[in-house]
């Protein structure tokens, strides 16, 4: 079983500020290869903080983080995505100036095999066949769909072992959300651990292995997904839904 | 919250006819003092289309510089939505450094037996100069002071460009000093029967090559793509894997070369260096940086170009028809009059709309 070996990503008692404003209280999770684990809680309950802690876009001002067993709380972004992790941001925030190829290569800007390259950039363009017909266009005057793709592109040509996600979904029609997390799925299936953020908890867990609520910077409930699907007030108690 | 309180406060503001009463008076008043100045000048046939032409390539000449100064502060507002005013001081550092090269050369006559060479010596010790001189301030004076308010690091600008200033006054003192000949940049060419004086027709031509070469390594190169990515958005250019504290030291780098290469080539207009020849110079290339539109590449070649031109010909075709005795004295007004003009009428220049500022 894989809970023998240790996880590729340990937050260990991890907290973190925005200045007096205490975004993260002592939160600890887990990835292990190969899984997909989400991160739900409500508005403001510090999901996206937790990502952009790992990746050392904010500090944090205790506890310890491991990837891939080393520490990399002190680690400038730089360093920390070029051992293999990187995010697909909150609002996708894309270049917009620069055309649909242009960011798909700045995916790959720490890498040098160009063959390799060029064999992601394949696979986001299997994934997303539309983004190979607007190569050409300027990333800000895609549709909110198309930027969302490309933004889950341009995370996977830097070929990541740990790719963060947060709300990879958010403003997209039904049936795109469903689409996304289709993709979600096979990114994994093609050897891809996934720390996934969402606010649709539901269709979050059903692709998960194992999920963690946050409220208000705290850890509140680590569960299997299944048990998380199956626990009783989940939406009303810790995610503040109206479902 | 403060923010709805303000913009309502705006909103009056505007509403308000006495603004554009006066906008609309002052525009009106600057159109008919320009079309009657001029039509006064042309009805008074001083000058020959001749001399126009030479006023216009004269402009060109001198445009081209400000344009290779002015992408310097493009590039730098571009990425750090900042303007650094000891960029003239750039400038005249590294023109200031090559004149000693020049005169050594010019002494032991290997200027005029290989101008070639001691001009691609001149060039390049003008162009590293200024480079350092970029990067080092962009290191002690600028990056402390990334993320405070806006005015600071402009202050700093400020105090930078006179402490560079006045250590070459202090060095090589106060006096201007004249640049030595280099006898095959003396006299004209003839091009497409017209005769024109040839470093005018080297400073153009050097401008072009220096601006084609800038604009494909900005949009060509893995570090131009760096510098586009980090002018964009900072932090997920980080998340990109890009060194941004790199990337903005590159950016200081190019604007100081093309800095130390306008060095040269305003030498060759104006034939000598003093320790202030960085002021106007600068000035001007952030008045044509504004003119293009500042962030764009482009806007600053003809910001530059365009402002060269209406500084040459304007105070003779708008003012001597009006009687003011001599006119291209006045070319600084023409020039600050623009800036002034352009910020109140079209503050994100002439090519387009203002930049979306980040701090
Ligand atoms: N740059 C910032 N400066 C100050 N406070 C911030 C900043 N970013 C986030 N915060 C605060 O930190 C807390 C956690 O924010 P975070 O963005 O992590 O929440 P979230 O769970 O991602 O919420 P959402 O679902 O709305 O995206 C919030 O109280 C937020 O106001
Ligand atoms: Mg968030």
């Amino acid at each position: 079983m894989t809970e023998q070996q240790a996880p590729i990503l340990d937050l260990a008692s991890v907290s973190a500020a925005y200045g007096p404003v205490r975004a993260l209280e002592e939160v600890s999770l887990e990835v292990r290869t190969g899984e997909i684990v989400c991160l739900l809680g409500s508005n403001a309950a510090g999901k996206s903080t937790t990502l952009r802690t790992i990746l050392g876009m904010t500090r944090a001002h205790a506890g310890e983080i491991v990837f891939d067993g080393e520490r990399i709380e002190r680690l400038s972004t730089q360093e920390i995505v070029s051992r293999g992790l990187t995010m697909v941001p909150e609002n996708r925030r894309l270049f917009g100036k620069m055309t649909v190829r242009e960011n798909l290569a700045i995916g790959a800007n720490l890498r040098k095999d160009k063959a390799a390259i060029q064999a992601d950039v394949d696979r986001v363009f299997g994934l997303f066949p539309r983004l190979k017909e607007r190569i050409s266009q300027k990333a800000g005057t895609l549709s909110g769909g198309e930027q969302q793709m490309l933004a889950i592109g341009r995370a996977l040509t830097a070929s990541p072992k740990v790719l963060l996600m947060d709300e990879p979904s958010m403003g997209l029609a039904p049936i795109l959300v469903e689409q996304v997390f289709d993709t979600i799925k096979e990114i994994n299936a093609q050897g891809v651990t996934i720390l996934l953020v969402e606010q649709n908890a539901h269709v979050a867990l059903s692709i998960a292995d194992r999920g963690y609520v946050l409220q208000t910077g705290r850890i509140v409930l680590a569960d299997t997904a299944k048990a998380l699907l199956e626990h009783p007030n989940l939406s009303d108690a810790y995610l503040g839904e109206l479902e | 919250m403060t923010a709805p309180a303000t913009s309502s406060r705006r909103l009056r503001f505007e509403r308000l006819p006495l603004r554009r009463i006066i906008l609309i008076s002052l525009s009106i008043a600057i159109v008919y003092g320009v079309v009657a100045g001029s039509a006064a000048t042309l009805r008074m046939g001083t000058f020959t289309a001749a001399d126009w032409r030479s006023l216009v390539i004269n402009g060109i000449a001198r445009g081209s510089v400000y344009a290779l100064i002015a992408i310097g502060y493009t590039l730098v507002y571009g990425i750090l939505f900042m303007i650094n005013f000891a960029h003239g001081e750039v400038f005249m550092s590294g023109a200031y450094t090559a004149f000693f090269v020049a005169v050594a050369f010019g002494r032991s006559g290997y200027l005029n037996a290989h101008p070639l060479v001691s001009i691609g010596a001149i060039l390049i010790v003008s162009m590293v100069t200024s480079t350092l001189v970029a990067v080092i301030l962009e290191r002690v004076a600028y990056r402390p002071l990334r993320g405070a308010p806006r005015l600071v690091p402009l202050i700093t600008a400020i105090g930078a460009s006179f402490f560079l200033q006045y250590t070459f006054r202090g060095l090589y003192g106060a006096q201007a000093r004249a640049y030595p000949t280099i006898n095959v940049l003396q006299g004209t060419w003839t091009i497409f029967g017209v005769e024109i004086l040839r470093t005018q027709v080297i400073v153009v031509v050097a401008a072009i090559l220096l601006w084609i070469a800038l604009f494909t390594f900005v949009a060509k190169t893995r570090t131009g793509r760096s510098m586009r990515a980090v002018g964009e958005d900072r932090e997920i250019a980080a998340l990109m894997g890009i060194n941004v504290d790199r990337t903005i030291v590159a950016t200081f780098a190019i604007g100081g070369a093309l800095a130390g290469a306008a060095g040269i080539l305003y030498v060759f207009l104006f034939n000598q260096v003093i320790f202030t020849m960085g002021f106007f110079p600068g000035i001007k290339a952030f008045t044509a940086a504004v003119l293009g539109g500042i962030g764009s590449v482009t806007g600053a070649a003809m910001g530059g170009l365009l402002l060269g031109v209406l500084e040459a010909v304007g105070p003779n075709l708008f003012l001597t028809g009006v009687g003011v005795p001599s006119p291209n004295q006045l070319q600084p007004v023409v020039a600050f009059g623009i800036l002034v003009l352009v910020l109140i009428f079209l503050p994100g220049g002439f090519l387009g709309a203002p930049e979306e500022k980040r701090a």
